[in-house]
């Protein structure tokens, strides 16, 4: 069998706090990979190094068989992702939004329009092309990122939360999308805090707990790992019931304030 | 380095000009009051002191107060980005940091020039008379002047997160630069200070060459602000490779 992604010996520290610990797991081609953990385990720190966002301490990850540390522009061009907060510009449309990100990602001129009239119609935004998307529902919003991260036909998908505060026909018909993508030949690799949705969907599913990976496997491996009946039981056996504080970066505070501050 | 790329980037920044009209009339306001008010106000005593015309020295002053001013506060958009997570979209990409720096700030120093033109064609109305022989050279001066202070806008944006805070240090900086660059009233009188302002050699380049009058030779100006330009464009090259999305 051969990887998606590899990593192997990553960590990362914040000044006194180790964010990620040495943690090392291996995502098989197109399968779909729940990352899963509470507030505060690591998840974010890793996804962010995982996509060239930050730079580790120290260990290696390869992506589709680039080294994602050296050769990053490489690596970058070789997966897509949906943030776990907004990051579409909400002045332009969202044929506007698309063509800057087909020309960022150096998708040949001739067949840009022809793959941003896909991407949309997979999405089900073909008919609100050309609207400015401040006008957009935060289901519409998250449907168009989808939309966005196929343009450039990224081997790897990265879904940081992408159903997160979304209503039940938007997150049944965003997993319809994904596993669609999934069945002709995308990695998908995800997180989320709704097991059910992992349950359903899940190939392989990782647990982090401050900064280690507890356990790694199929759901029913898991489930009988535990002896619950549940993913949602299993995880809370393995991680605890107590409440965590997620020590936000300064920046996601200051997105935090913005919410309000637009609200 | 991508050109394609750096178009885009360009693109996405004059259409976010065009559609922020506020933004628009709001970056006149403050030109145009220094405008009226210092024509009407030193006007005579300029003209008494035997000096001329003011609008003929205040004109040109003027319109490199709109690109500088345009220029800096372009820094800001690194800011919203960042805050509205547009950042993390063009950061994952696969594009060299240098080249999105290069973008943002091409895009930013057009912006601050067509804010420039605009004023231009304002001082035409109220009787500024410049020399159309030197138009390319003086639309070079206020090219440069835009690109020094928009890398430097962005090199600032780039290591602060508080969107709150940019206005204040920008203003902080650009009133000094501005008072002490000659684009008010002539550097004479303030001894040595002037010389160490690289606004102060836009500002005489772009009035020399609208109104054929220069205090330095327009290629020590040239020079010094390219020089200028280029080492911020790779301190901010360096500082934007490490930025956090």
């Amino acid at each position: 069998m051969s990887f998606a992604i590899t990593v192997e010996n990553l960590s990362k520290s914040f000044k006194e706090t180790k964010a990620v610990k040495n943690i090392s797991f291996q995502v098989p081609q197109k399968k779909i990979f729940a990352f899963l953990g509470p507030n505060g385990a690591g998840k974010s720190t890793t996804i962010k190094m995982m996509t060239t966002l930050l730079a580790p301490d120290s260990g290696s990850i390869v992506l589709e068989g680039v080294d994602a540390l050296k050769n990053k522009d490489e690596a970058r061009q070789s997966f897509g992702i949906v943030f776990q907060d907004q990051s579409l510009d909400d002045e332009l449309t969202t044929l506007e939004n698309l063509e800057y990100h087909a020309a960022l990602y150096h998708v040949p001129k001739e067949l840009r329009a022809k793959r941003i009239k896909k991407a949309l119609e997979i999405v089900d935004l073909w008919d609100r092309k050309d609207a400015l998307v401040k006008t957009f529902s935060g289901g519409m919003k998250r449907r168009l990122e989808i939309g966005r991260s196929l343009i450039h036909y990224p081997k790897i998908l990265f879904l940081d939360e992408p159903t997160t505060g979304l209503d039940p026909q938007t997150r049944n018909s965003i997993w319809s999308h994904i596993k669609q993508l999934n069945k002709e030949g995308m990695t998908i690799f995800f997180t989320t805090h709704y097991m059910p949705e992992v349950e359903e969907v899940a190939d392989e599913v990782a647990i982090i707990d401050h900064g280690k990976i507890i356990t790694q496997g199929s759901v029913s491996a898991i489930k009988k790992q535990t002896k619950t009946k549940s993913l949602e039981a299993a995880f809370l056996k393995l991680t605890g019931k107590h409440i965590r504080e997620e020590s936000a970066s300064k920046l996601d505070g200051l997105r935090q304030r913005v919410k309000v501050m637009r609200r | 380095m991508s050109m394609e790329v750096i178009g885009v980037m360009i693109k996405r920044q004059l259409k976010r000009y065009w559609r922020s009209k506020p933004r628009l009339l709001g970056s006149f306001a403050q030109p145009l009051l220094f405008l009226f008010a210092f024509t009407f106000g030193f006007g005579p005593i300029y003209a008494s002191a035997g000096e001329g015309n003011y609008i003929q020295f205040l004109a040109p002053g003027i319109m490199m107060m709109s690109v500088l001013f345009t220029s800096m506060f372009n820094g800001i958009e690194v800011i919203f980005d960042r805050q509205f997570g547009f950042l993390k979209e063009t950061l994952v990409a696969p594009v060299s940091r240098t080249t999105i720096l290069l973008g943002k700030a091409f895009g930013g120093a057009l912006v601050g020039m067509i804010q420039g033109v605009i004023i231009f064609l304002i001082t035409l109305l109220v009787g500024f008379r410049p020399e159309i022989t030197q138009i390319p050279l003086a639309i070079l001066f206020m090219a440069l002047v835009a690109l020094l202070f928009t890398s430097l806008g962005i090199l600032i944006a780039s290591r602060m997160e508080d969107m709150h805070a940019f206005p204040l240090i920008i203003n902080f900086l650009l009133m000094p630069l501005f008072f002490l660059s000659g684009a008010l009233f002539p550097i004479e009188g303030l001894k040595l200070v002037p010389y160490f302002n690289p606004l102060t050699y836009g500002v005489d380049g772009f009035r020399g060459a609208l109104t054929g009058s220069f205090i330095f030779n327009p290629i020590l100006g040239l020079g010094i602000l390219s020089g200028c330009a280029l080492v911020v464009i790779v301190i901010g090259a360096k500082l934007f490779a490490t930025t956090e999305a």
